[in-house]
């Protein structure tokens, strides 16, 4: 909620000065190349992922589980089943159709989520916090399309803000699979994408360290320290030796964000 | 609709079902008579009965809040709901008191948040306790194909390491995912029990005076939604004369469907493609209504209770 203010009051005040999330958005987008195929997530990860087709990636194909494959919407959606999507789509096809045909083959380069919570290895909890399933302390909305997405796309981007209470040792439910407890593990369980390659957060970017598989630092944003990401972070998070400061969103990132975020509280034209 | 058709009773195939008893396809489904075109009330009145397993789908177009909200009208209890996003319709029916078990994959607000109605029943039991069978959306979707296909499973590749994988074989519920092995190439896959509901309820663009009923744009779930279940309800924008083709469209010819009603606006505050938009204000503000039960109530009243059916 914070973070929501101090955006909106970061565009009141000035075009060059940006906020935490617009950082954390700007770096998810450039995670993406031009020519992938990308299944969205909605929220953070819609976004980066509409940000990135604006700006250096405008052959980027967004594809959303509601069976919208190639959409190019001029605004972002609230929901991944709004209108535009279908309306600017190459192909609208089923439910059934886009997970069996589309995703579950390996078709789909880059899978692009967010988390309530995840842990070192990556595994994400969309389920339940607290407690145990049957009685839980919060209850989640669940695991929509990210089990699968996590499980059968190249590879998994996941977006995230980082805090100790979303970044924990170990997720209180896998929702979705990451390394499970380690390596080997997505090969036991017949998982056939590499797994999540980034963690982009508002403080910088996770990836997992190539023997161990556990999430390291090894990007920070201007001005944020790795003893802050340390901080923010459930379990003693490495930190790679020197990890590279990610430049701050351009004039041109930003501009290009803002022009297509929806005002919270307007529908669709 | 109790007349059996030569085609369905000449159908001897007999499908072994989730909880194991047999049941023939003839006798579980009437696919013999044209749809019949009733109101919205009648509809629900005949096809949803207390007890029922309902299936209100359209994923995130397309969905039949007037049907549902006439089901909160009609007072039905105990009902097993089956969704792949519940969303603000099953939030509602399930804050109204109508639900004993959710069936589901994605039970959030898009873009929005929580769905409060749905956290309270699960944390607090608030109104009354609420089973769940949870999945994701990809083993919904194959366990409607299979439901549709008249297969006792679908296989997948999915679930495998998650915390999904063992929950539903807790005492108490039958498990409705299970691994199975190719029997070609030995790999280890997951199986998913079909969903064969009793009643599907969707909402279309447009029926036919016949009772063929067309939908277009994103067309999610629904049409293995129709073909698993053994009623339907499918509430349209317009009845017209003729169906001119759409591009994409899905058709339901008339016999896979039990009754239509002509409710425009019925999806609202979904949307039905070139007839409205998405009422986002409407999916923003339910947040601040879904999150308190004297505000629930009281929307409850004004929005449902005190209104005709198909209105609002």
């Amino acid at each position: 909620m914070s973070s929501r203010t101090c955006q909106e009051s970061a565009q009141e005040v000035s075009d060059v000065s940006y906020s935490s999330d617009e950082m954390m958005t700007v770096s998810a987008a450039r995670s993406l190349r031009d020519g992938m195929t990308c299944f969205v997530g909605i929220g953070l990860p819609s976004a980066a992922a509409n940000l990135a087709r604006a700006t250096h990636a405008p052959g980027l194909v967004l594809i959303y589980e509601s069976g919208t494959i190639g959409a190019k919407p001029a605004q972002l959606p609230l929901s991944i089943g709004d209108s535009m999507l279908a309306e600017t789509a190459d192909a609208v096809v089923s439910v059934p159709e886009i997970f069996n045909y589309w995703l579950q083959p390996g078709r789909i380069d880059v899978g692009f989520l967010g988390a309530a919570q995840i842990d070192k290895f990556g595994n994400i909890n969309t389920t339940a916090i607290g407690g145990d399933y049957l009685n839980p302390k919060v209850r989640l909305p669940g695991a929509g399309g990210a089990p699968e997405i996590a499980a059968s796309c190249r590879e998994v981007i996941v977006v995230v803000r980082q805090s100790t209470r979303s970044f924990v040792d170990r997720v209180d439910f896998v929702t979705s699979v990451g390394y499970g407890s380690g390596p080997g593990d997505r090969e036991r369980h017949g998982l056939t994408g590499a797994g999540p390659r980034k963690i982009i957060t508002d403080l910088g970017v996770l990836e997992a360290d190539p023997r161990t598989l556990e999430f390291t630092l090894t990007g920070l944003y201007p001005g944020i320290s790795a003893s802050a990401a340390k901080e923010r972070t459930g379990w003693d998070l490495a930190i790679a030796t020197e990890p590279e400061i990610i430049a701050a969103p351009t004039p041109a990132e930003l501009s290009a964000l803002r022009s297509f975020q929806r005002p919270r509280a307007r529908s669709n034209p | 609709m109790t007349q059996v058709s030569c085609i369905a009773s000449d159908m001897r195939t007999s499908v072994l079902m989730a909880t194991g008893q047999e049941l023939s396809l003839a006798e579980a489904t009437d696919w013999s008579e044209m749809a019949e075109i009733v109101s919205l009330a009648e509809a629900v009145e005949r096809a949803i009965h207390d007890g029922d397993a309902v299936a209100m789908e359209g994923f995130t177009h397309l969905i039949p809040f007037a049907a549902g909200h006439e089901v909160i009208r009609q007072r039905r209890r105990d009902l097993t709901v089956i969704r792949m996003t519940p969303d603000l319709i099953y939030d509602q029916l399930i804050g109204a008191g109508c639900v004993r078990k959710l069936i589901f994959s994605w039970g959030g607000n898009p873009g929005v948040g929580s769905l409060h109605r749905f956290r309270d029943a699960v944390e607090n039991s608030w109104p009354v306790p609420l089973e769940l069978e949870e999945h994701s959306h990809a083993g919904m979707a194959n366990r409607y194909v299979a439901g549709a296909s008249g297969l006792p499973f679908a296989v997948l590749r999915g679930y495998n390491g998650t915390g999904l994988e063992t929950l539903n074989s807790g005492p108490g519920s039958a498990p409705t995912i299970k691994p199975i092995t190719c029997p070609f190439t030995g790999e280890r896959l997951t199986a998913v029990s079909a969903l064969r509901p009793d009643v599907a309820v969707i909402h279309a663009q447009r029926a036919d005076r016949s009772g063929n009923v067309q939908l277009w744009g994103i067309t999610g779930v629904q049409k293995e939604a129709v073909l698993a279940s053994q009623r339907s309800v499918v509430t349209v924008e317009e009845i017209v004369d003729s169906l001119d083709p759409r591009p994409g469209a899905v058709v339901l010819p008339s016999w896979t469907v039990s009754y239509v009603a002509e409710v425009p606006g019925g999806s609202h505050p979904s949307y039905a493609l070139g007839y409205s938009v998405r009422d986002n204000d409407d999916y923003v503000a339910w947040d601040a209504i879904g999150r308190d039960r004297a505000a629930f109530a009281q929307w409850l009243d004004t929005h449902v209770h005190a209104v005709p059916a198909g209105q609002r």
